[in-house]
């Protein structure tokens, strides 16, 4: 205990000084002049209290550990069921889940379907990068310049050509595939560091090149009036343009806005669904397994004749490809694009959801993007703390759980014999 | 000149002003083992690294059943046939045992994205002869048990056969073991013995070994051929070698 005495003192003044400075004190201008103001009692109680807390926790942080420890794993206790029961339970609890999906907005604000079709469009791109970070190794930090080529192929399509939603939608896939080829190309010999900055420089191009080509991008101020998508050519507008029909007035019933809102969700739905599939299946064929090959050991992949070239290209493709599905659906949520929505913190965030979800993990990636998109919402009144929280938390998780939230677990292979 | 199975001849491999390999020839015939062996740096897997494609060499010719593979690149030269391993461990080890052996099948599978996407039935057919392949090999290095064992995790003589294993799988002519013996101890080398020879006896194929431990080498070789700071030196059977004054020389220093 005397031992623990010091360093708990130590934390507790380090507590102290850095809370003093941050919310104790501030800096008030009183005509030309500044002046230090204290806090309330309120703030100073509550100074106290975390000062408190982390001596306590610092003093008693043996015993607790100890105490942890004794405690028995959920597995040991039989609290949870065991492997096979947990195996026929599992296609049963995802359908459950697939059902409350496709339920759920229909009991809910419109606030939170909106901000969970926001969520559905991170957890697309977080799965997307994750074929590139997480299978194939490869430090994509430009990931949001196929993104933004999915959001202006829609964008300039639609505004140029007049073409809907759902014929967008390959074309962006495609291209943005394409864009993914072309990177992959001069960076096949890159690894590491290397490829990091070259992809970091790839994004920036993008969007300083949607930036500045005015004439046909409209530069910085975007464009506007995108298309929403239509059902089967029914529009969710209040007044049909010309030559089509209204969702409400094929159906006889009363405007409401959050049809729109609804129906976008559903749309986001399907589209995540489909990628989850896709990337399942996947990550169990010959590429999937020879992503993670060439990410364990280049040389080995060559001596036993894969061609590095071929498996790392198709990697930077797929992964692009779901971005720009994602971007393509972003311009028709949004209504509105512009080279603000693609700079590089996108792009770090999306890296981060990877990292935080666990690399190679579909469903630690699936819990991370819908934390990062949602833990900011809610902490909306600590606006100016929120890039503090946003690095506390990614430090503490890569203290405590360097391999993410749910580390991503070898699939089991049933041999006949065994 | 077409029963060999592999055709080395006038090696040479120049790094700027070092010329690592000089003139080395080697000739493997259908079903045998044979050995190369030197002393430290004498440019063994120097001579290993041109034959598989992982260097380009600087001249000579090298010939697998005839056909001329000098200079294409290491994973053509692996689809022709001919498989190695490395001097040091290199699995894919946070992969499963059994994952390890199917991407090493690669070329034998269904690599159509579609095919894979809606699991068609010559896609499934594919798998599952993979599947079948590796429990066989698996079997044959006597590593069934450890099949969804992350590769990392096994003990490092138990990682030598499963690299041995996936190189098999490839159903390969001439397989190339760099140092295989390097680091087990004695009961795992004789193990390692029997299995060259199983391999050869059973499976028809051809093993060209480098090996430091004399033991195992003089056993099994069929033939062998003593390389000494780039040249060679000698070449013939165990017997010769064995009998062959500048090879002791070479290995014991002038007397």
């Amino acid at each position: 205990m005397q031992r623990a005495l010091f360093p708990a003192l130590f934390a507790a003044g380090v507590t102290f000084l850095l809370t003093c400075l941050v919310i104790g004190v501030r800096l008030e201008q009183e005509g030309p002049t500044l002046t230090v103001v204290g806090a309330d009692a309120s703030t100073w109680g509550w100074i106290a209290f975390a000062v408190v807390v982390v001596f306590l926790f610092q003093l008693f942080q043996g015993p607790i550990s100890r105490l942890k420890q004794r405690i028995p794993s959920a597995d040991a206790t039989g609290l949870l069921p065991g492997e096979q029961m947990r195996n026929r339970l599992k296609p049963w609890l995802f359908s459950l889940i697939i059902v409350g999906l496709f339920v759920w907005p229909f009991m809910v604000s419109r606030g939170a379907v909106d901000l969970a079709t926001l969520t559905l469009i991170y957890v697309m791109l977080g799965l997307g990068l994750n074929i590139v970070v997480g299978f194939a190794g490869l430090l994509d930090l430009g990931y949001v310049a196929f993104y933004a080529v999915g959001a202006y192929t829609y964008a300039l399509l639609s505004e140029y050509f007049g073409l809907s939603f759902w014929a967008c939608l390959p074309i962006a896939g495609l291209l943005a595939a394409t864009f993914g080829c072309i990177l992959g190309f001069p960076v096949l010999r890159l690894r590491g560091d290397y490829l990091a900055i070259v992809t970091l420089g790839f994004g920036e191009i993008i969007r300083i090149l949607l930036n500045n080509w005015t004439s046909v991008t409209g530069g910085p101020n975007g464009i506007g009036g995108i298309d929403k998508p239509s059902l089967f050519g029914l529009e969710f507008s209040r007044r049909a343009s010309e030559g089509s029909q209204t969702f409400h007035e094929f159906f006889g019933i009363d405007y409401d806005s959050s049809h729109k809102v609804i129906f976008l969700y559903l749309v986001a739905v399907l589209l995540v669904l489909l990628t989850i599939y896709v990337i399942n299946r996947v990550q169990r064929m010959p590429i999937g397994r020879a992503w993670e090959a060439l990410r364990e050991d280049d040389i080995a992949c060559r001596s036993l004749g894969l061609n590095p070239t071929v498996i790392k290209l198709s990697a930077f493709t797929m992964g692009a490809s779901f971005a720009g599905f994602a971007g393509c659906f972003f311009a028709a949520r949004q209504g509105f694009i512009s080279p603000e929505s693609f700079t590089f913190i996108e792009s770090a965030i999306i890296l981060a959801i990877v990292v935080l979800g666990g690399m190679g993990s579909q469903f630690g990636v699936i819990l991370a993007a819908i934390a990062m998109t949602i833990l900011p919402e809610l902490a909306r009144e600590f606006q100016e703390y929120r890039m503090l929280m946003f690095g506390g938390v990614m430090v503490l998780m890569m203290l405590w759980r360097p391999q993410g939230l749910l580390p991503m677990k070898r699939p089991h292979l049933e041999l006949k014999t065994s | 000149m077409s029963e060999n199975l592999l055709d080395v001849s006038g090696l040479m491999m120049r790094f700027g002003g070092l010329l690592a390999v000089d003139n080395v020839s080697l000739q493997v015939k259908p079903r045998q083992i044979h050995s190369v062996i030197g002393p430290n740096g004498a440019g063994k897997t120097t001579v290993f690294n041109c034959i598989s494609g992982f260097y380009k060499p600087t001249g000579g010719d090298v010939r697998y059943r005839g056909k001329a593979i000098q200079g294409m690149s290491s994973n053509h030269i692996s689809l022709q046939g001919l498989v190695r391993t490395f001097q040091h461990v290199r699995l894919f080890s946070t992969m499963t045992v059994i994952e390890n052996l199917l991407v090493a099948q690669h070329r034998h599978l269904n690599t159509n994205y579609f095919a894979g996407l809606v699991k068609t039935p010559s896609y499934r057919r594919r798998e599952r002869e993979a599947m079948d392949r590796a429990e066989h090999w698996l079997r044959q290095v006597n590593l069934l048990e450890f099949a969804n064992r992350e590769a990392g995790n096994l003990s490092y003589g138990q990682q030598r056969r499963l690299e041995i294993a996936r190189c098999m799988v490839t159903e390969p002519g001439l397989l190339m073991l760099d140092e295989p013996a390097a680091g087990l101890n004695p009961k795992e080398t004789s193990e390692l013995d029997q299995l060259i020879m199983r391999l050869r006896d059973e499976q028809d194929i051809s093993v060209l070994l480098i090996e430091h431990d004399m033991g195992l080498v003089m056993g099994i070789s069929d033939h062998i051929t003593v390389i000494n700071q780039g040249a060679p030196l000698a070449d013939g059977t165990p017997a010769e070698i064995r009998e062959n004054p500048d090879v002791i020389k070479a290995y014991l220093g002038e007397s």
